[in-house]
């Protein structure tokens, strides 16, 4: 796998996505309630094209919950969450690609998983063989292109998630902490498949606990605390300034309790 | 006892004609029965498994019940059905092998149902979220299920199978026992432990474990090869 993207520093501008896009995507207001709990209230934000946002914050902040949320496996049970493109429907939502913390991988070799998937996002068959070599190569697999998905390695596995959630050419692809439990180098590998990803034109939203990735990816941050956004700006000013004392806390690694 | 067995193994070892008609229509009947109750099971015990709809609950509770249809009962609705007077005389299937695959289905199919229903419960709820979050079209959900439930479908379709080899009522009741027509396995050793001809019900039923460990051995060498790193 090629790791141009990470050692020329930040990468290069997204190419411009269709009319058609989803993005930019919009919460306002929104809150999720489920048997009473609320676990998110009043949350407003903004996901923009070209920009790599991170959501950040403690265990339980609503993090997932909001991925979840944007890509439409969930509604919110207050305010409003819209699409650039309007409601999203089921194949709408190939539009928004997730890939979980826990990679979900058919029982199938790795190949079969991801010709799976182009069948499913409906890539021509003829379309298809070159295609699946393509996200192969991207994901650094093809030597492992016929093991079994569910005997590689996590780093491996969570690789294969994302160029799986990438053959449906979403606008925005959505991780959920994708280098949780994974060494340096699996990590570093993991983040240059985000780059690669941004520089097809790809908007993503990382989930992590990682405040070194995030210094590292991110363009803009939004920190949850408990169900609702404490901030949301730029990294920099998150890094250098944050404004709330949750986030201050949280940056400098001590309990938020 | 001992004379019944060693002219029974004799009567395998020769490839006694007699035998070998009745032990390949009996691999026919059953087989063609798994295989018609497969077609109409697996994508129905999906259904089950995946889709939510009114009467869902009490479809689930007749089909599990279902598997326990004693075989004779089986046997009468099916010998209902195609008797003249029957809605399906005028086929005059009765006392035909089409008869007894009939028959056979309609006691494999329950089982199919039931059974595939509660392997493909469990895969779903693995992957559900995965399969929304790809926007696939509840045929491609179904699909998906079904082929990478396979193993564990076709153990299903050999319990299908056990069903049906094993049975005799139904397709004794449908079938008439008639020789060179209608006489499979079960239904011979019947005849001939009643006649006191050991031999031959002695080395059908040695065939029919012979079948039983072949095939279970043919699923167990297919778990083994799938489990181990290659899938396709």
């Amino acid at each position: 796998m090629s790791d141009a993207l990470v050692t020329t520093g930040r990468r290069a501008l997204a190419p411009a996505r269709g009319p058609d896009s989803v993005l930019p995507v919009a919460m306002d207001r929104v809150g999720y309630t489920i048997d009473g709990v609320t676990l998110l209230d009043d949350v407003s934000l903004r996901i923009r094209q070209g920009r790599l946002t991170a959501i950040m914050g403690a265990n339980g902040a609503g993090k997932t919950l909001c991925l979840r949320l944007i890509q439409g496996l969930l509604h919110p049970t207050a305010g409003t969450l819209s699409h650039a493109s309007g409601p999203v429907t089921p194949t709408g939502r190939r539009r928004i690609a997730i890939v979980f913390q826990r990679p979900m991988l058919l029982r199938r070799s790795v190949a079969g998983n991801l010709r799976h998937a182009l069948k499913t996002y409906g890539v021509p068959r003829a379309e298809r063989a070159a295609m699946l070599v393509e996200l192969l190569d991207l994901a650094g697999l093809r030597a492992l292109a016929q093991r079994s998905a569910r005997v590689l390695s996590s780093g491996e596995q969570q690789r294969l998630s994302i160029v799986r959630a990438l053959a449906a050419d979403p606008d925005l692809l959505l991780l959920d902490e994708p280098t949780a439990n994974l060494d340096p180098y699996a990590t570093r590998m993991i983040e240059t498949l985000i780059r690669q990803a941004e520089a097809r034109g790809v908007t993503v939203v990382l989930v992590t606990h990682d405040v070194g990735q995030a210094r590292r990816l991110a363009d803009d941050v939004i920190f949850l605390n408990r169900g609702r956004v404490t901030e949301q700006t730029p990294a920099g000013s998150f890094f250098d300034e944050p404004q709330t004392a949750e986030a201050a806390a949280y940056l400098a690694g001590r309990l938020l309790l | 006892m001992g004379d019944a067995i060693a002219e029974a193994f004799r009567l395998i070892a020769v490839g006694d004609a007699a035998l070998w008609e009745i032990v390949s229509l009996s691999l026919r009947v059953s087989l063609t029965a798994v295989a018609l109750a497969c077609l109409i099971g697996l994508p129905l015990g999906a259904l089950l498994a995946i889709a939510r709809f009114p009467g869902r609950g009490a479809l689930i509770v007749a089909t599990n019940s279902l598997m326990g249809l004693p075989p004779v009962l089986a046997g009468l609705l099916v010998y209902l059905l195609l008797s003249r007077a029957g809605p399906l005389g005028p086929l005059e299937l009765l006392y035909t092998p089409t008869a007894m695959i009939i028959a056979q289905t309609v006691l494999v199919t329950p089982i199919i149902v039931a059974l595939s229903r509660q392997v493909i419960a469990d895969m779903h709820q693995e992957y559900d979220e995965q399969l929304r979050s790809m926007g696939i079209t509840t045929t491609g959900a179904v699909l998906t299920l079904l082929y990478d439930a396979r193993l564990s479908l076709l153990t299903v379709a050999l319990a299908g199978f056990g069903r049906a080899a094993a049975e005799v009522g139904a397709v004794m009741m449908v079938g008439g026992n008639i020789n060179h027509v209608t006489r499979v396995m079960t239904t011979t050793i019947a005849l001939e432990t009643s006649k006191g001809n050991l031999a031959i019900a002695v080395g059908l039923g040695l065939v029919l474990m012979l079948i039983a460990l072949t095939v279970n051995g043919a699923l167990m060498a297919l778990r083994g090869t799938q489990g181990v790193a290659r899938h396709v």
